[in-house]
Protein backbone atom coordinates (compact mmCIF):
# COMPACT_ATOMS: atom_id res chain seq x y z
CA UNK A 1 0.00 0.00 0.00
CA UNK A 2 1.18 3.59 -0.99
CA UNK A 3 1.94 6.00 1.70
CA UNK A 4 -0.08 8.74 0.85
CA UNK A 5 2.57 12.17 -0.51
CA UNK A 6 -0.14 14.69 1.26
CA UNK A 7 -0.02 12.99 4.69
CA UNK A 8 3.31 13.65 7.23
CA UNK A 9 4.37 10.72 9.20
CA UNK A 10 6.26 9.78 12.23
CA UNK A 11 8.54 7.45 13.72
CA UNK A 12 6.28 5.79 16.02
CA UNK A 13 3.65 4.89 12.73
CA UNK A 14 1.41 7.77 12.56
CA UNK A 15 0.30 9.81 9.81
CA UNK A 16 -1.06 13.41 10.17
CA UNK A 17 -3.51 15.29 7.40
CA UNK A 18 -2.92 18.85 7.64
CA UNK A 19 -5.39 21.66 6.37
CA UNK A 20 -5.06 24.54 7.97
CA UNK A 21 -4.60 24.25 11.30
CA UNK A 22 -6.78 20.81 11.54
CA UNK A 23 -4.66 17.66 11.64
CA UNK A 24 -5.96 14.41 11.16
CA UNK A 25 -4.58 11.41 12.83
CA UNK A 26 -4.44 7.68 12.05
CA UNK A 27 -1.49 4.77 11.70
CA UNK A 28 0.39 3.51 8.93
CA UNK A 29 -0.41 0.96 6.66
CA UNK A 30 2.70 -0.80 8.17
CA UNK A 31 2.18 -0.33 11.93
CA UNK A 32 -1.45 -1.98 11.04
CA UNK A 33 0.54 -4.50 9.55
CA UNK A 34 2.31 -5.16 11.97
CA UNK A 35 -0.23 -5.27 14.88
CA UNK A 36 -2.30 -7.81 13.20
CA UNK A 37 -6.45 -8.45 13.80
CA UNK A 38 -7.34 -5.10 15.86
CA UNK A 39 -9.93 -5.44 18.13
CA UNK A 40 -10.80 -2.43 20.15
CA UNK A 41 -9.50 1.54 20.11
CA UNK A 42 -9.72 3.40 22.88
CA UNK A 43 -9.57 6.79 21.96
CA UNK A 44 -10.12 10.21 24.02
CA UNK A 45 -12.83 12.48 24.28
CA UNK A 46 -13.31 15.52 22.11
CA UNK A 47 -11.81 18.79 23.89
CA UNK A 48 -9.00 16.46 25.75
CA UNK A 49 -5.05 18.53 24.99
CA UNK A 50 -2.25 16.27 23.53
CA UNK A 51 1.26 16.71 23.42
CA UNK A 52 3.59 15.93 20.36
CA UNK A 53 4.76 12.66 20.76
CA UNK A 54 2.67 11.69 24.00
CA UNK A 55 0.27 9.00 23.77
CA UNK A 56 -3.46 9.72 22.97
CA UNK A 57 -4.86 6.26 23.03
CA UNK A 58 -4.58 2.67 22.71
CA UNK A 59 -5.15 0.32 19.79
CA UNK A 60 -5.15 -3.88 20.45
CA UNK A 61 -4.82 -6.72 18.23
CA UNK A 62 -4.99 -10.41 19.39
CA UNK A 63 -1.24 -10.11 19.40
CA UNK A 64 -0.62 -6.84 21.27
CA UNK A 65 -1.81 -3.69 23.61
CA UNK A 66 -0.09 -0.91 21.96
CA UNK A 67 -0.02 3.28 22.77
CA UNK A 68 -1.14 5.21 19.96
CA UNK A 69 1.17 8.49 19.95
CA UNK A 70 -0.19 11.97 18.95
CA UNK A 71 2.19 13.59 15.88
CA UNK A 72 1.66 17.04 16.96
CA UNK A 73 0.08 19.25 20.03
CA UNK A 74 -2.99 20.41 20.02
CA UNK A 75 -6.88 19.96 21.27
CA UNK A 76 -8.84 17.00 19.89
CA UNK A 77 -12.14 18.36 18.08
CA UNK A 78 -12.84 15.53 16.34
CA UNK A 79 -13.05 11.55 17.01
CA UNK A 80 -14.41 8.82 14.61
CA UNK A 81 -16.51 6.99 16.54
CA UNK A 82 -17.37 4.52 14.10
CA UNK A 83 -14.22 3.28 15.27
CA UNK A 84 -15.98 1.39 18.36
CA UNK A 85 -17.73 -1.29 16.78
CA UNK A 86 -15.67 -1.37 13.79
CA UNK A 87 -12.37 -1.33 14.51
CA UNK A 88 -10.79 -3.78 12.07
CA UNK A 89 -11.78 -1.07 9.16
CA UNK A 90 -7.76 0.28 10.39
CA UNK A 91 -6.80 -2.92 9.18
CA UNK A 92 -8.94 -2.80 5.38
CA UNK A 93 -7.81 0.85 4.60
CA UNK A 94 -5.39 2.59 7.37
CA UNK A 95 -4.85 5.72 5.71
CA UNK A 96 -8.64 6.57 5.45
CA UNK A 97 -9.72 5.22 8.82
CA UNK A 98 -8.10 8.66 10.45
CA UNK A 99 -8.94 8.51 14.63
CA UNK A 100 -9.20 11.85 15.62
CA UNK A 101 -8.79 15.30 14.27
CA UNK A 102 -6.22 17.68 16.45
CA UNK A 103 -6.71 21.38 16.25
CA UNK A 104 -2.82 22.04 16.36
CA UNK A 105 -1.34 25.08 18.38
CA UNK A 106 1.64 24.87 16.49
CA UNK A 107 0.65 24.01 12.77
CA UNK A 108 4.29 24.89 11.68
CA UNK A 109 5.60 21.80 13.66
CA UNK A 110 4.27 19.54 10.65
CA UNK A 111 7.17 20.34 9.03
CA UNK A 112 9.84 18.50 11.23
CA UNK A 113 7.70 15.04 10.30
CA UNK A 114 8.77 12.84 7.67
CA UNK A 115 7.66 13.01 4.63
CA UNK A 116 6.03 9.79 2.57
CA UNK A 117 9.04 8.70 0.54
CA UNK A 118 11.57 9.18 4.06
CA UNK A 119 8.99 7.12 6.05
CA UNK A 120 8.71 4.62 3.30
CA UNK A 121 12.54 4.59 3.73
CA UNK A 122 11.74 3.67 7.59
CA UNK A 123 10.01 0.65 6.95
CA UNK A 124 11.28 -0.63 4.06
CA UNK B 1 9.61 -13.94 15.35
CA UNK B 2 9.79 -14.84 19.07
CA UNK B 3 11.90 -16.80 21.47
CA UNK B 4 10.39 -19.48 23.00
CA UNK B 5 11.55 -22.22 24.86
CA UNK B 6 15.23 -21.56 23.47
CA UNK B 7 13.31 -21.90 19.73
CA UNK B 8 12.64 -18.58 17.22
CA UNK B 9 9.40 -19.12 16.42
CA UNK B 10 6.79 -17.77 14.15
CA UNK B 11 4.05 -16.25 15.80
CA UNK B 12 2.13 -16.01 12.55
CA UNK B 13 2.82 -16.34 8.68
CA UNK B 14 -0.11 -15.48 6.89
CA UNK B 15 -2.29 -13.61 10.24
CA UNK B 16 -3.67 -15.33 13.24
CA UNK B 17 -6.98 -14.96 12.16
CA UNK B 18 -6.81 -16.19 9.01
CA UNK B 19 -4.76 -19.14 10.38
CA UNK B 20 -7.16 -20.17 12.67
CA UNK B 21 -9.76 -20.05 10.35
CA UNK B 22 -8.35 -22.41 8.00
CA UNK B 23 -8.17 -24.64 11.12
CA UNK B 24 -11.41 -24.73 11.59
CA UNK B 25 -12.50 -25.16 8.05
CA UNK B 26 -10.10 -26.80 6.18
CA UNK B 27 -6.40 -27.44 7.53
CA UNK B 28 -3.36 -26.29 8.56
CA UNK B 29 0.07 -27.39 9.48
CA UNK B 30 2.40 -26.41 12.72
CA UNK B 31 5.97 -27.22 13.50
CA UNK B 32 5.91 -27.87 17.19
CA UNK B 33 9.37 -29.83 17.12
CA UNK B 34 10.08 -27.17 20.50
CA UNK B 35 8.06 -29.95 22.21
CA UNK B 36 9.79 -31.99 24.65
CA UNK B 37 9.75 -35.94 24.39
CA UNK B 38 11.36 -37.83 27.16
CA UNK B 39 11.26 -41.70 27.29
CA UNK B 40 10.96 -43.94 30.18
CA UNK B 41 11.58 -47.37 29.88
CA UNK B 42 12.73 -50.34 31.60
CA UNK B 43 11.21 -53.58 33.32
CA UNK B 44 9.53 -51.23 35.78
CA UNK B 45 8.60 -48.53 33.75
CA UNK B 46 4.92 -48.83 34.19
CA UNK B 47 5.52 -48.30 38.16
CA UNK B 48 7.71 -44.80 37.23
CA UNK B 49 4.84 -43.58 35.02
CA UNK B 50 2.50 -44.33 37.65
CA UNK B 51 4.40 -42.41 40.25
CA UNK B 52 5.04 -39.40 38.56
CA UNK B 53 1.94 -38.77 36.10
CA UNK B 54 -1.33 -38.13 38.07
CA UNK B 55 -3.18 -39.62 35.43
CA UNK B 56 -3.59 -43.45 35.03
CA UNK B 57 -1.29 -45.26 32.24
CA UNK B 58 -2.23 -48.83 33.61
CA UNK B 59 -5.32 -48.26 31.47
CA UNK B 60 -3.13 -47.01 28.13
CA UNK B 61 -3.20 -50.51 25.30
CA UNK B 62 -0.01 -50.20 23.53
CA UNK B 63 -0.54 -47.41 21.11
CA UNK B 64 -2.87 -45.27 22.95
CA UNK B 65 -1.72 -41.92 24.41
CA UNK B 66 -3.81 -39.87 27.24
CA UNK B 67 -3.23 -36.08 28.67
CA UNK B 68 -2.03 -36.21 32.23
CA UNK B 69 -0.25 -33.50 34.74
CA UNK B 70 3.52 -34.03 36.58
CA UNK B 71 2.78 -32.66 39.73
CA UNK B 72 4.36 -31.65 43.17
CA UNK B 73 3.12 -33.03 46.69
CA UNK B 74 0.95 -29.81 46.66
CA UNK B 75 -1.21 -31.48 43.77
CA UNK B 76 -0.04 -28.73 41.32
CA UNK B 77 1.45 -28.65 37.98
CA UNK B 78 5.34 -28.51 37.11
CA UNK B 79 3.79 -29.59 33.63
CA UNK B 80 1.20 -30.96 31.65
CA UNK B 81 1.75 -33.89 29.16
CA UNK B 82 1.10 -36.66 27.00
CA UNK B 83 1.83 -40.16 27.88
CA UNK B 84 2.26 -42.02 25.25
CA UNK B 85 2.51 -45.84 25.75
CA UNK B 86 4.81 -47.00 23.02
CA UNK B 87 5.11 -50.66 24.42
CA UNK B 88 4.36 -52.34 27.88
CA UNK B 89 7.26 -51.22 29.64
CA UNK B 90 8.02 -47.99 27.14
CA UNK B 91 6.68 -45.10 27.53
CA UNK B 92 6.89 -41.62 25.69
CA UNK B 93 6.30 -38.40 27.81
CA UNK B 94 5.24 -35.43 25.35
CA UNK B 95 6.48 -32.54 27.59
CA UNK B 96 6.23 -28.17 26.78
CA UNK B 97 9.27 -26.88 25.41
CA UNK B 98 10.29 -23.76 28.13
CA UNK B 99 10.12 -27.29 31.50
CA UNK B 100 12.18 -29.90 29.06
CA UNK B 101 14.96 -29.62 31.65
CA UNK B 102 13.04 -28.81 35.29
CA UNK B 103 10.24 -31.89 34.15
CA UNK B 104 13.26 -34.00 33.63
CA UNK B 105 15.30 -33.18 36.43
CA UNK B 106 11.92 -33.87 38.53
CA UNK B 107 11.58 -37.52 36.87
CA UNK B 108 14.65 -38.85 37.34
CA UNK B 109 14.60 -37.99 40.89
CA UNK B 110 11.07 -39.41 41.73
CA UNK B 111 11.35 -42.78 39.56
CA UNK B 112 14.55 -43.76 41.31
CA UNK B 113 12.41 -45.43 44.10
CA UNK B 114 10.71 -46.95 41.42
CA UNK B 115 12.38 -50.17 40.37
CA UNK B 116 13.77 -50.68 36.86
CA UNK B 117 13.34 -48.12 35.21
CA UNK B 118 14.86 -45.05 33.15
CA UNK B 119 14.86 -41.68 31.71
CA UNK B 120 16.29 -40.54 28.70
CA UNK B 121 15.52 -37.15 27.13
CA UNK B 122 15.05 -37.75 23.86
CA UNK B 123 13.59 -34.01 22.83
CA UNK B 124 16.66 -33.87 20.07
CA UNK B 125 15.67 -36.77 18.28
CA UNK B 126 12.08 -35.99 17.45
CA UNK B 127 10.66 -33.22 15.04
CA UNK B 128 7.21 -32.78 15.96
CA UNK B 129 4.55 -31.48 13.07
CA UNK B 130 0.79 -30.84 13.98
CA UNK B 131 -1.56 -30.96 10.55
CA UNK B 132 -5.06 -29.91 12.19
CA UNK B 133 -8.56 -29.92 10.72
CA UNK B 134 -11.13 -31.09 9.14
CA UNK B 135 -9.65 -32.13 6.28
CA UNK B 136 -6.56 -32.78 7.77
CA UNK B 137 -6.89 -36.64 6.90
CA UNK B 138 -7.64 -36.10 3.24
CA UNK B 139 -4.53 -34.46 3.23
CA UNK B 140 -2.34 -36.62 4.72
CA UNK B 141 -3.74 -39.84 3.57
CA UNK B 142 -2.06 -39.93 0.38
CA UNK B 143 1.52 -39.83 2.07
CA UNK B 144 1.27 -42.95 4.20
CA UNK B 145 0.48 -46.32 4.36
CA UNK B 146 -1.38 -46.18 7.81
CA UNK B 147 -4.65 -46.37 7.24
CA UNK B 148 -5.95 -42.79 8.87
CA UNK B 149 -9.52 -43.10 9.25
CA UNK B 150 -9.14 -46.56 11.58
CA UNK B 151 -6.73 -44.50 14.28
CA UNK B 152 -9.29 -43.43 17.05
CA UNK B 153 -8.86 -40.28 18.86
CA UNK B 154 -5.94 -40.05 20.78
CA UNK B 155 -4.50 -43.43 19.53
CA UNK B 156 -1.02 -43.56 17.20
CA UNK B 157 0.25 -45.86 15.21
CA UNK B 158 3.73 -46.44 13.32
CA UNK B 159 5.05 -46.07 10.14
CA UNK B 160 6.33 -43.88 6.74
CA UNK B 161 4.68 -40.42 5.87
CA UNK B 162 6.19 -38.81 2.58
CA UNK B 163 8.42 -42.12 2.57
CA UNK B 164 10.04 -40.63 6.31
CA UNK B 165 9.69 -42.81 9.08
CA UNK B 166 6.78 -41.45 11.34
CA UNK B 167 4.87 -41.83 14.56
CA UNK B 168 1.36 -40.70 13.66
CA UNK B 169 -0.89 -39.82 16.78
CA UNK B 170 -4.81 -38.52 16.35
CA UNK B 171 -4.15 -35.91 18.98
CA UNK B 172 -3.79 -32.02 18.57
CA UNK B 173 -4.20 -28.81 20.68
CA UNK B 174 -6.60 -26.92 18.85
CA UNK B 175 -10.16 -28.89 19.39
CA UNK B 176 -10.57 -29.81 15.44
CA UNK B 177 -9.43 -33.65 14.70
CA UNK B 178 -6.22 -33.88 13.30
CA UNK B 179 -2.95 -35.36 13.37
CA UNK B 180 0.78 -35.23 15.15
CA UNK B 181 3.68 -36.75 13.21
CA UNK B 182 6.87 -37.54 15.13
CA UNK B 183 9.83 -37.63 12.59
CA UNK B 184 13.76 -37.82 12.38
CA UNK B 185 14.75 -34.00 12.58
CA UNK B 186 17.05 -34.66 9.47
CA UNK B 187 13.54 -35.64 7.51
CA UNK B 188 10.99 -32.47 9.21
CA UNK B 189 11.58 -30.16 6.37
CA UNK B 190 11.30 -32.66 3.69
CA UNK B 191 7.78 -33.71 5.60
CA UNK B 192 7.28 -30.18 6.10
CA UNK B 193 7.27 -29.84 2.09
CA UNK B 194 5.65 -32.95 1.32
CA UNK B 195 2.45 -31.96 3.57
CA UNK B 196 2.46 -28.21 2.37
CA UNK B 197 2.35 -29.39 -1.50
CA UNK B 198 -0.39 -32.50 -0.75
CA UNK B 199 -2.64 -29.63 1.34
CA UNK B 200 -2.78 -27.71 -1.67
CA UNK B 201 -6.05 -28.66 -2.86
CA UNK B 202 -7.37 -28.23 0.17
CA UNK B 203 -5.62 -24.88 0.86
CA UNK B 204 -3.83 -25.86 3.66
CA UNK B 205 -1.77 -23.07 5.21
CA UNK B 206 1.27 -23.15 7.76
CA UNK B 207 -0.15 -21.42 11.74
CA UNK B 208 2.32 -19.77 13.72
CA UNK B 209 2.10 -19.25 17.38
CA UNK B 210 -0.79 -16.90 17.36
CA UNK B 211 -3.26 -19.19 16.00
CA UNK B 212 -1.99 -22.23 17.94
CA UNK B 213 -3.08 -19.76 21.31
CA UNK B 214 -5.93 -19.03 19.70
CA UNK B 215 -6.94 -22.56 18.65
CA UNK B 216 -5.94 -23.95 21.92
CA UNK B 217 -8.19 -21.65 24.05
CA UNK B 218 -11.25 -21.90 22.08
CA UNK B 219 -11.29 -25.37 22.68
CA UNK B 220 -10.52 -24.57 26.25
CA UNK B 221 -7.27 -26.25 26.33
CA UNK B 222 -5.66 -25.18 29.89
CA UNK B 223 -1.86 -23.88 28.69
CA UNK B 224 0.95 -24.00 31.29
CA UNK B 225 2.64 -21.14 32.82
CA UNK B 226 -1.20 -19.21 31.96
CA UNK B 227 -3.93 -21.33 33.13
CA UNK B 228 -2.21 -23.91 35.04
CA UNK B 229 1.32 -23.73 37.13
CA UNK B 230 2.94 -24.48 40.32
CA UNK B 231 0.09 -22.52 42.29
CA UNK B 232 -3.33 -24.34 40.67
CA UNK B 233 -4.10 -27.92 41.69
CA UNK B 234 -5.50 -29.95 39.36
CA UNK B 235 -9.07 -29.97 41.02
CA UNK B 236 -8.99 -25.94 40.71
CA UNK B 237 -8.15 -26.41 37.20
CA UNK B 238 -10.93 -28.67 36.48
CA UNK B 239 -8.81 -31.29 35.57
CA UNK B 240 -10.21 -34.16 37.55
CA UNK B 241 -10.79 -36.15 34.72
CA UNK B 242 -7.13 -36.38 33.79
CA UNK B 243 -6.13 -37.79 37.77
CA UNK B 244 -6.56 -41.63 38.64
CA UNK B 245 -8.13 -41.30 41.72
CA UNK B 246 -8.09 -45.40 41.52
CA UNK B 247 -4.10 -45.48 41.42
CA UNK B 248 -2.12 -46.09 44.46
CA UNK B 249 -0.13 -43.27 45.37
CA UNK B 250 1.47 -40.84 43.20
CA UNK B 251 2.64 -37.43 43.63
CA UNK B 252 0.07 -35.52 45.05
CA UNK B 253 -2.14 -38.04 45.30
CA UNK B 254 -3.11 -37.13 49.07
CA UNK B 255 -3.47 -33.28 48.85
CA UNK B 256 -5.91 -34.17 45.61
CA UNK B 257 -8.11 -36.78 47.85
CA UNK B 258 -8.05 -34.36 50.50
CA UNK B 259 -9.32 -31.49 47.96
CA UNK B 260 -11.75 -33.68 46.57
CA UNK B 261 -13.11 -34.70 49.81
CA UNK B 262 -13.07 -30.86 51.40
CA UNK B 263 -13.83 -29.11 48.41
CA UNK B 264 -11.55 -26.61 46.93
CA UNK B 265 -12.49 -22.93 47.32
CA UNK B 266 -11.62 -21.66 43.84
CA UNK B 267 -12.05 -22.96 40.10
CA UNK B 268 -10.97 -21.93 36.33
CA UNK B 269 -14.03 -20.96 34.70
CA UNK B 270 -14.76 -19.56 31.14
CA UNK B 271 -16.12 -16.04 30.17
CA UNK B 272 -17.08 -14.09 27.64
CA UNK B 273 -16.70 -10.18 27.49
CA UNK B 274 -19.42 -8.17 27.25
CA UNK B 275 -17.83 -5.62 25.98
CA UNK B 276 -15.59 -5.02 23.52
CA UNK B 277 -12.08 -5.50 24.68
CA UNK B 278 -8.90 -8.81 25.37
CA UNK B 279 -8.82 -9.63 28.90
CA UNK B 280 -5.23 -10.71 29.22
CA UNK B 281 -3.54 -12.92 31.38
CA UNK B 282 -2.68 -10.93 34.73
CA UNK B 283 -5.60 -8.88 34.63
CA UNK B 284 -7.96 -8.65 38.01
CA UNK B 285 -11.53 -9.84 38.10
CA UNK B 286 -13.53 -7.92 40.30
CA UNK B 287 -16.86 -8.76 42.07
CA UNK B 288 -18.41 -5.45 43.52
CA UNK B 289 -15.29 -3.48 43.81
CA UNK B 290 -13.58 -6.41 46.01
CA UNK B 291 -10.64 -8.03 43.85
CA UNK B 292 -11.75 -11.96 43.54
CA UNK B 293 -9.69 -13.14 40.78
CA UNK B 294 -7.43 -13.36 38.08
CA UNK B 295 -7.57 -13.79 34.41
CA UNK B 296 -4.98 -16.58 33.67
CA UNK B 297 -5.57 -16.60 29.44
CA UNK B 298 -8.02 -14.52 26.90
CA UNK B 299 -8.35 -13.71 23.43
CA UNK B 300 -10.50 -12.43 20.69
CA UNK B 301 -11.62 -15.75 19.34
CA UNK B 302 -11.69 -15.48 15.31
CA UNK B 303 -14.05 -18.33 14.87
CA UNK B 304 -16.70 -17.96 17.30
CA UNK B 305 -15.95 -13.71 17.34
CA UNK B 306 -16.46 -13.38 21.03
CA UNK B 307 -13.86 -11.70 24.14
CA UNK B 308 -13.10 -14.98 25.76
CA UNK B 309 -10.86 -16.23 28.60
CA UNK B 310 -10.27 -18.22 31.53
CA UNK B 311 -9.96 -17.38 34.96
CA UNK B 312 -9.61 -18.36 38.25
CA UNK B 313 -13.01 -16.83 40.74
CA UNK B 314 -14.38 -18.42 43.94
CA UNK B 315 -16.54 -20.93 44.25
CA UNK B 316 -19.96 -18.63 44.25
CA UNK B 317 -18.33 -17.06 40.53
CA UNK B 318 -18.21 -20.20 38.37
CA UNK B 319 -21.53 -21.01 37.47
CA UNK B 320 -22.65 -20.40 34.06
CA UNK B 321 -24.70 -16.73 33.68
CA UNK B 322 -22.46 -15.45 37.07
CA UNK B 323 -21.26 -12.14 35.86
CA UNK B 324 -18.66 -10.14 37.17
CA UNK B 325 -16.00 -7.53 35.88
CA UNK B 326 -12.33 -7.35 34.79
CA UNK B 327 -10.00 -4.74 35.42
CA UNK B 328 -8.67 -4.02 31.31
CA UNK B 329 -6.07 -1.50 31.85
CA UNK B 330 -8.45 0.97 34.68
CA UNK B 331 -11.58 0.49 32.65
CA UNK B 332 -14.35 -2.64 34.33
CA UNK B 333 -15.65 -4.46 31.66
CA UNK B 334 -18.51 -7.05 32.73
CA UNK B 335 -18.17 -10.39 31.99
CA UNK B 336 -19.74 -13.75 31.95
CA UNK B 337 -19.48 -16.84 33.25
CA UNK B 338 -19.99 -19.51 30.12
CA UNK B 339 -19.37 -23.03 30.34
CA UNK B 340 -16.02 -24.69 28.65
CA UNK B 341 -15.22 -25.56 26.05
CA UNK B 342 -16.07 -22.25 23.88
CA UNK B 343 -16.05 -24.16 21.01
CA UNK B 344 -17.05 -28.03 20.57
CA UNK B 345 -16.49 -29.41 16.83
CA UNK B 346 -19.31 -31.21 15.54
CA UNK B 347 -18.86 -34.97 15.28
Amino acid sequence: MAYPANFKYTKDHEWIEVSGDRGKVGITDYAQQQLGDVVYIDLPEVGARVKAGQSFGTIESVKAVSELYAPLAGEVVEVNTSLKDKPEAVNKDPHANWMIVIKMSEPAAAASLLDASQYADLVK
Amino acid sequence: MVAFGGWDMPVEYSGIVSEHMAVRERAGIFDVSHMGEIEIAGKNALEAVQRISCNDASRLAVGQAQYSGLLTPEGTFVDDLLVYRLAAQHFLLVVNASHIVTDYTYIAEHIQTAGDAVAVDASSRYALLAVQGPRALEVLQPLTGVDLASLKYYWFAHGEVANVRATISRTGYTGEDGFEIFAPPQSADRLWLAILEAGRPVDLVPCGLGARDTLRLEAAMRLHGNDIDQTTSALEADLGWIVGWKKDDFIGASVLRQQKAAGVTRKIVGFELLDRGIARQGYDIYADDVRVGVVTSGTQTPYLKKSIGMGYVPLTLIDPGTEFDIDIRGRRVRAQVVPMPFYKRKK
